[in-house]
């Protein structure tokens, strides 16, 4: 049962991670304007709000089993505020602080409309910090774990496919862009 | 009809109700201080808006002289001034007076020479819509404001402050929104058209936002009522109104004349066509191109419409025969493009794509009327879609260039040489400072 | 029971020509040739207030709504 639980955590660990790194990716690439006919726009919108909520369910599954496993004794408390917990203070205060700002992005992101343009994009700019950390926390805490073949190829994956994607962003040229910055302010 | 101009040695007869706003000019040929103001108009009467009723009164006064603004939109002044007076909290009256169009120049000219007579009308709209403060928007460095500044000090402390405010020297920096957005943030740009400052303007609280020439209108219908004021002009654009005549005339300069004078008189009064006209830009830059029934056309918001114009802003410039007006109109349209804000999709692109048609169409043959067709298309789509009027103004230029030089147009797509070419324009635009792209 | 008849409106500064309300509502929204929609006055009609309703959730700038009719 102990032994279950734990790799319950573990797995829904390493499985909220892949989904994190994807709908980072494509968030990026939907504010990079890529679009072809087989993924309209729409579609990456779609894909990218589906798979965060996935994400979410995810991170359910690892929080609620971490804390149900008595090994490390988590409480409900370390969830949420970072750095209190007994075990592995630090590492584990990376995974609350990527739970605060997950919420916050998914929960702006489902409010948009009611709090405004502005708002939502200074949080859920926030989701380029959120990866690294919750990548982090991962990485920190994996401990032997990490240091297996096939996860550390996983993790190089993730950071691979979310570099790709946010230079990608940050190279396209977008003609609306360029021409808001062409123009005159005073 | 009675032409009443104000070129200096040219003030022939002045009824009181014809030479109305320039009138202490007409006589004195200075700038009008206030011992002067009040001798010729006489201090505004105190008591006769006062109370409870006072207020509902000068609107209605208002009303019923069918007072139109003189900003360019023509809009019934009782209707927005009747509008901030419902709105709630504390209200804000903003007095245009950049003229941010390079084809007019009497807002300056009117401040410059009756400064007392456009803050007699700031207090009277801030009384009639219960503003607590005023607010005079002018161009940065203009030469009006020494002059007003001096008539604020002689006029010591006003019922209502009046503080003047300098706006940058852009041509979208005037329009309203654009003003409010100024004074709230200090960002010349324009907002969007909804919700309109008389519900959401500076500080987010309704706001009046009228021309200069304008107010002075309301000064003078406050004290001698709305017959008088009625009794020069016509039925749907009644009173005077400044106009500044530009281009191929004799006299370039600002006068005072009744609406509904037909443009040919107009010209007349600025000393006659210099060489022979072919057609007159009206409105201002955004304006509207008029052909030969121009001489016939009565400048009134009626009268426009009937000869498929718009009034826009009093300014008339006449392009000599030998001129071209499609390169003309290009060179407007340049100018047009490079002063959007760049904030808006159809204007950003547009105004430049149109700007580049109209040139193509000047100095390229165009056999198949392709870039004809192509700009015609584009003026289709614009119009309506930017958050301020600015487009549409530049669209409505150069739909009517198409119509009233359609043989240019014709004779340039034949590959025909520009006319144009080596000479001077006759458009008030600065020359374009290498194309921005 | 009537309803007040609905219309979609763009507001032009926000609108950085995402293209998307065109890919999810195309019966009533078509593209300038700089990328931003052009949309016609008529109300919304019944059989579209969905997609609509989808458009204007899935603006990326928030640019699109729908608006009751004066
Ligand atoms: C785990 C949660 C989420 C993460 C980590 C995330 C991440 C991101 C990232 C990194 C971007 C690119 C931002 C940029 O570079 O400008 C983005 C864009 C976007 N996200 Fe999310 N997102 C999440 C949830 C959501 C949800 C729930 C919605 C629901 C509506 C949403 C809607 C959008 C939209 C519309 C964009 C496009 C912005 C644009 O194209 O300018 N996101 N997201
Ligand atoms: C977006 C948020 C999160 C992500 C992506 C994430 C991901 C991960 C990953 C990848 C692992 C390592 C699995 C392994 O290598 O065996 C892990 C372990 C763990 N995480 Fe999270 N996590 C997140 C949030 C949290 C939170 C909020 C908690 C708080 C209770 C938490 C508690 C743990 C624990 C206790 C472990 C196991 C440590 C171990 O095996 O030694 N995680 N997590
Ligand atoms: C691009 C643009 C520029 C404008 N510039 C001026 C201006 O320089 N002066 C002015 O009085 N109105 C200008 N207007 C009109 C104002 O928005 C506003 O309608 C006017 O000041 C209202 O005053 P009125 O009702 O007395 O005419 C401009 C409008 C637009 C769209
Ligand atoms: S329409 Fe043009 S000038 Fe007006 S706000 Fe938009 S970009 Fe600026």
């Amino acid at each position: 049962m102990g032994q279950s639980l734990w790799f319950a955590s573990r797995g829904t660990g390493l499985v909220t991670a892949l989904l994190l790194t994807a709908t980072t990716v494509l968030g990026a690439i939907h504010a990079g304007r890529v679009t072809s006919a087989r993924w309209p726009r729409f579609t990456l919108h779609a894909v990218h709000r589906n798979l965060s909520l996935l994400t979410l369910v995810f991170l359910a599954v690892h929080v609620a089993s971490a804390i149900i496993d008595p090994y490390a004794g988590i409480a409900w408390l370390d969830v949420v505020v970072p750095f209190v917990s007994t075990y592995h203070p630090f590492w584990l205060g990376m995974g609350a602080v990527a739970f605060d700002l997950i919420l916050a992005v998914v929960v702006t992101s489902l409010l948009r409309r009611r709090i405004g343009l502005w708002w939502w994009r200074a949080v859920h700019l926030s989701a380029y910090a959120l990866w690294p950390v919750a990548m982090l926390h991962g990485v920190g805490i994996g401990g032997a774990d990490t240091r297996l073949g096939w996860v550390l190829a996983l993790y190089l994956a993730c950071a691979a496919a979310v570099l790709v994607a946010v230079v990608r962003r940050l190279l396209v040229r977008d003609p609306d862009r360029d021409a808001r910055r062409r123009a005159w302010t005073s | 009809m009675d032409i009443v101009s104000a070129t200096a040695g040219d003030a022939t007869t002045t009824t009181p109700y014809r030479m109305r706003l320039l009138a202490g000019w007409a006589d004195t040929g200075t700038t009008a201080g206030l011992a002067e103001h009040h001798r010729r108009y006489a201090p505004l009467p105190p008591a006769a808006f006062a109370g409870r009723g006072g207020p509902a009164r000068l609107i209605g006064l208002v009303e019923s002289s069918g007072l139109r603004g003189r900003g360019g939109g023509g809009f019934p002044t009782a209707r927005k001034l009747a509008a901030v007076a419902a709105g709630r909290g504390p209200r804000t009256v903003v007095a245009n007076g950049c003229e941010g169009d390079p084809a007019g120049a009497k807002d300056r000219v009117l401040m410059e020479l009756a400064p007392h007579l456009v803050i007699d009308g700031i207090l009277l709209a801030a009384h009639a819509v219960g503003a607590a403060e005023a607010v005079l928007c002018v161009h940065e460095d203009s030469s009006a404001i020494p002059v007003l500044a001096a008539a604020l000090r002689e006029r010591g402390a006003t019922r209502t402050p009046i503080r003047i405010v300098e706006v940058t020297r852009r041509y979208v920096a005037s329009e309203e929104t654009a003003l409010v957005s100024v004074l709230d943030r200090g960002d010349a740009r324009p907002r969007g058209r909804f919700p309109r400052p008389t519900e959401r303007g500076v500080r987010s609280r309704p706001t009046l936002v009228d021309n200069v020439e304008t107010l002075a209108h309301l000064a003078l219908i406050a004290r001698y009522g709305d017959a008088w004021f009625r009794a020069a002009g016509t039925d749907d654009s009644p009173g005077t109104t400044l106009v500044t005549v530009g281009g191929a005339v004799n006299d370039p300069g600002v006068y005072e004349i009744e609406l509904g004078l037909p443009i040919g008189a107009i010209l007349q009064v600025a000393g006659g066509p210099l060489v022979p006209v072919q057609a007159v830009l009206l409105g201002g830059l955004g304006g509207t191109w008029l052909g030969p029934e121009f001489v016939r056309t009565p400048l009134s918001h009626a009268g426009c419409r009937t000869a498929g114009a718009a009034l826009g802003i009093a300014a008339v410039i006449a392009l000599p025969a030998a001129a071209c007006g499609i390169a003309e109109t290009a060179r407007v349209l340049r100018f047009l493009a490079d002063e959007s804000a760049g904030q808006c999709g159809p204007c950003m692109f547009g105004l430049p794509a149109i700007a580049d048609d109209m040139d193509e169409l000047a100095l390229m043959p165009d056999h198949a009327g392709r870039v004809a067709a192509r700009l015609r298309s584009r003026l289709a789509v614009i119009p309506g879609r930017g958050a301020c009027a600015h487009p549409d103004g530049a669209v409505r230029l150069a739909a009517s260039a198409l119509h009233v030089f359609a043989d240019d147009v014709a004779g340039h797509a034949e590959g025909g040489p520009c006319r144009w070419v080596g000479q001077p324009s006759w458009m008030p635009v600065p020359a374009p400072a290498g194309r921005r792209r | 029971m009537s309803r007040t008849p609905l219309r979609l409106r763009v507001e032009p500064i926000t609108c950085h020509a995402h293209g998307i309300c065109r890919e999810l509502l195309p019966e009533l929204i078509r593209l300038d040739e700089w990328g931003y929609p052009v949309l016609d006055d008529h109300p919304v009609p019944a059989a579209l207030l969905a997609p609509a309703r989808v458009a204007v959730r899935s603006c990326p700038s928030l640019a699109l709504r729908l608006d009751r009719m004066a």
